[in-house]
């Protein structure tokens, strides 16, 4: 799997100064880029459908569950990264049956796990449920016999039921928050838990990737929303597109400032690392870093937030620019990911060396498969979307 | 009890339901594995087990030693003392379960240039010399006998070992000056150099033997020792083999 | 009557009781990994390292390699060589001692160079290491004579303990696609010979032993060097020391 084309990978680099000779194959791969960028999604969209349930926001009700089913799309697929870059994928299934229990990895698995089953899974269920019911009379044969799997074989479409759902979408949802927390903040953790490495090693760093996640989530969902409502030949909902790019805006704020914080800090505290650290923004991340993380992927976007409201554009500028502004902000948060992930692997732990890091189009962890995994989950996501339509339908029971 | 479960909400059985069926297929496949792929001690026993039997490709010396007695017997008494066979003969644990297989031997410059090339990063007296102009047509072994590797006539005392030392001081204002001028050394530094080490003089007296004013030496430059850098050893500043050299940029010319 | 039957129950009890403990000794016996004599919790291994005796000749680096079927190439090394040039500036100049290319390259110290030497560098087999922290399968652990070991048939390759080696002492074996290092020649040391490094190195720069023996050669190592180890800030408290370690080594 490995052998020539890392040979390959080896030897093209080009190393500056001093790096340990077992550092000239770079361990962790686009896939471990892909990896926190899918389960950020996952987190930020879950947090703007938890924004409508438990603090309340009427205005964000359109994409209540759509954000449900973009977070379970995108969870599926989220292992799949992981799964390919393993070198014995088929002894995965060891971090379950024998975890280290000091591993974060490890107890990772467990809280996925967890996250998937008791929050999102069952929220999804709580919120379709009587839906599920009366759709499962409406159709025949096979989506007859998948409706009554999906739910559950439950009969019940009383308005006690219905207010029971409500109930446990509320609590399931409070718990929700702080799973999807643990979640994001939890590969946060996984890097900055590594003393070895000072690029990762930090205690802002599980909170820098949950901001990071929310921005990425809101961010996708409202692209989501903006482009299916117009592949319906619906009106897009301006309350709810404004509210989103309200709250967008302020994540992106919030995200910018502990990043701005880390900076300032690394800066100030001027430890060991500072030089070689230095060297590696200037001269490896520049254009990773400065250009499309900072400038497009959060000054830009800020920027036209902030047109948007003291120029108080008109609905047709403000929805083709905030469709931009996601679109920068996705690039954005996927350059997040690249400059943590292969940016703390491109210089030497001697403090004395950077290297390059030369992607590959084909193979496991090539341009291409980067590609195919990006668009997985929203296949999956058409597919959840057929099955359980996020929009209102005719003959669906008024909540 | 069947009270209690009629009042749950139909869609919490459900789920209900699911979960135990989850966890009860969760247990019984935990208890169906069987205990070699869960358990952590029987992973690393094996592991042990599997590390401990892995093939040695180094006899080590002790098992040179068994049969080669005589050669050893000369190398104890020469400089490669120390030296273990495999050092030179390369991997020869399969020579030594079976004696016809022959263990490698390399004879050419660069199994001895590979030690005793000069490198300035080496430390100070160990012997090297500078492959280009020692000999360059010959083999080593020619004059070195590898298990014994005296030198073929009696070198130029302390230059066998500390070349670059002596290099620079051919070129100092110090050239005259034998190293015994300044060093005291017992004669058996040059059977165990790190164990019997040179004498250095002890106060800036010894340097104005030469180099006071009022010294009886004629061709030497003299300083006034009561104003010129009291309190200081004098090879603090002046490197004693190029005098005129600062005590910086002289590395390894130690 | 009945205590005769009890005295019988418990006499045969106690004799099955007999009988299943002497299987479960022979069992044990017999699962008994380390070769026959050797005791692993009569030692607890570690390494000293002598800066001033290293002449950077590099038999280590291959005689490692040779002894542990390490692949040959210059990005996979379990222990190997480090040269060090201090410039008068403060510079520093670093690189790996490659032993089949010495007399065909420049050595770069020079005029204006004030220190110089070479650094052997290797799994330091850490009392608190982090690579067996984070290792999410639990495939590499400490053994009970102090030696870090890679369960290559339970590693899935994630690669996390390469991150978290301060040391570069990992890397991805290419041909089992799990991790691996150094493991102080385990399957040699068990059986009372020297790791390979330690047997080929001509000037002793390596010396290998018990830490806790006072008969150990380790030692007069540990009482006459002032020693050192590497990233000490990091607390993962090495087991290789180093002695006259300069302080520009990272």
């Amino acid at each position: 799997m490995h052998t020539a084309a890392h040979a390959m990978l080896f030897l093209l680099p080009q190393t500056t100064g001093y790096i340990f000779p077992n550092e000239a194959e770079m361990p962790w791969s686009l896939l471990i880029v892909v990896y926190p960028y899918l389960t950020g999604l996952v987190a930020g969209a879950f947090i703007l459908a938890s924004l409508v349930k438990v603090f309340n926001v009427k205005e964000l009700q359109p994409v209540y569950r759509l954000s449900l089913l973009t977070a379970l799309a995108f969870l599926l697929i989220a292992p799949l990264p992981l799964l390919l870059h393993l070198g014995h994928p088929e002894r995965s299934y060891e971090i379950f049956l024998t975890p280290n229990l000091t591993s974060a990895m490890a107890m990772f698995g467990f809280v996925y796990a967890w996250y998937l089953m008791v929050v999102l899974l069952l929220e999804i269920w709580f919120t379709y449920r009587r839906e599920l019911i009366v759709w499962s009379q409406g159709e025949r044969t096979v989506m007859k016999v998948v409706y009554r799997v999906l739910s559950l074989f439950s009969v019940d479409t009383s308005e006690e039921s219905a207010a029971f759902d409500r109930k446990a979408i509320k609590v399931i949802t409070i718990v929700g928050i702080p799973s999807a927390f643990l979640l994001h903040g939890y590969v946060g953790f996984i890097f900055g838990s590594v003393k070895a490495n000072p690029w990762w090693s930090s205690v802002l760093m599980p909170i820098v990737f949950l901001f990071s996640a929310i921005v990425s989530g809101i961010a996708l969902v409202t692209f989501l929303y903006m482009v299916l409502t117009t592949l319906r030949r619906e009106r897009i909902n301006m309350a709810c597109l404004d509210k989103m790019a309200s709250f967008l805006f302020y994540a992106v704020i919030l995200d910018f400032s502990l990043e701005f914080l880390d900076f300032i800090h690394r800066l100030y505290e001027s430890e060991e690392s500072i030089k070689i650290l230095s060297e590696l923004v200037m001269n490896r991340l520049f254009f990773s870093l400065g250009v499309i993380q900072v400038l497009l992927g959060m000054f830009v976007p800020l920027g036209i937030m902030v047109l948007i409201r003291v120029l108080r554009l008109d609905e047709e500028l403000r929805k083709l620019l905030y469709f931009v502004a996601v679109i920068l902000i996705q690039l954005g948060i996927f350059a997040t990911r690249w400059n943590v992930v292969i940016g703390g692997q491109m210089f030497s732990k001697s403090f004395r060396g950077l290297m390059e890091y030369k992607a590959k189009i084909g193979g496991m962890d090539g341009f291409l498969m980067t590609l195919v995994l990006l668009v997985l989950p929203f296949i999956v996501l058409t597919v959840l979307i057929k099955v359980l339509p996020p929009w209102d339908r005719p003959e669906s029971v008024a909540r | 009890m069947t009270g209690f479960f009629k009042r749950l909400p139909e869609a919490v059985v459900r789920v209900g339901i699911v979960f135990l069926l989850f966890i009860t297929t969760v247990s019984f496949a935990r208890w169906m594995i069987p205990a070699s792929l869960k358990n952590g001690r029987e992973h690393r026993t094996a592991t042990v087990k599997r590390e401990t039997a892995k093939a040695i490709h180094y006899a080590g010396a002790d098992a040179c030693t068994e049969c080669h007695k005589e050669i050893n017997a000369v190398k104890t008494e020469g400089y490669h003392r120390n030296l273990s066979c495999e050092t030179c003969h390369g991997a020869a644990k399969n020579h030594a379960e079976d004696p016809d297989v022959k263990a490698v031997t390399d004879k050419v410059r660069e199994a001895c240039t590979r030690c005793h090339m000069y490198d300035p990063s080496r430390p100070t007296g160990f012997p090297q010399i500078n492959p280009v102009v020692h000999n360059p047509r010959k083999q080593c072994v020619e004059c070195h006998k590898p298990h014994s590797p005296k030198p073929p006539h009696v070198p130029q005392e302390c230059q066998a070992c500390h070349g670059q030392i002596a290099r620079t001081k051919e070129v100092s204002p110090h050239v005259d000056l034998p190293c015994t001028t300044c060093h005291t050394v017992d004669v058996r530094h040059k059977v165990s150099p790190r164990e019997v080490r040179a004498q250095i003089p002890s106060d800036r007296s010894f340097c104005a033997k030469c180099h006071s004013a009022d010294s009886p030496m004629k061709e030497t430059q003299k300083v006034d020792f009561k104003t010129h850098g009291e309190k200081y050893l004098c090879w603090q500043c002046h490197y004693p083999h190029m005098p005129e050299l600062h005590t910086y940029g002289t590395t390894t010319l130690r | 009557m009945e205590r005769r039957r009890f005295v019988k129950k418990s006499l045969t009890l106690l004799a099955e009781a007999g009988v299943l403990g002497g299987m479960v000794a022979a069992a044990n016996k017999s699962a008994r990994a380390e070769p026959k004599g050797y005791d692993a919790s009569k030692h607890y291994y570690g390494m000293g390292i002598q800066i001033d005796k290293c002449i950077g000749c590099g038999k280590c680096v291959e005689a490692c390699k040779e002894e542990n079927n390490v692949p040959r190439d210059v990005a996979h090394f379990r222990t190997w060589v480090e040269r060090y040039v201090i410039e008068q500036d403060g510079g520093v100049v670093v690189e790996r001692v490659d032993p089949g290319s010495s007399g065909s390259h420049e050595p770069i110290p020079n005029e204006n160079t004030v220190r110089t030497f070479f650094v052997p560098k290797l799994c330091n087999q850490c009392d608190n290491p982090p690579c067996v922290q984070v290792c999410p399968v639990g495939a590499t652990f400490k053994t009970e004579d102090g030696v870090i070991l890679v369960d290559a048939d339970r590693c899935i390759g994630c690669r996390y303990c390469i991150q978290a080696c301060p040391y570069g002492a990992r890397y991805l074996n290419p041909l089992t696609d799990t991790a691996d290092k150094c493991t102080f020649c385990y399957h040699r040391i068990t059986k009372g010979l020297l790791p390979a490094c330690v047997e080929v190195c001509p000037t002793q720069a390596r010396i290998f032993g018990d830490i806790d023996s006072p008969a150990s050669p380790l030692a007069r190592f540990r009482r006459m060097n002032k020693l050192h180890v590497l990233k000490p800030s990091l607390n993962t408290e090495p087991k290789v020391q180093y002695a006259d370690l300069d302080g520009e080594v990272r």
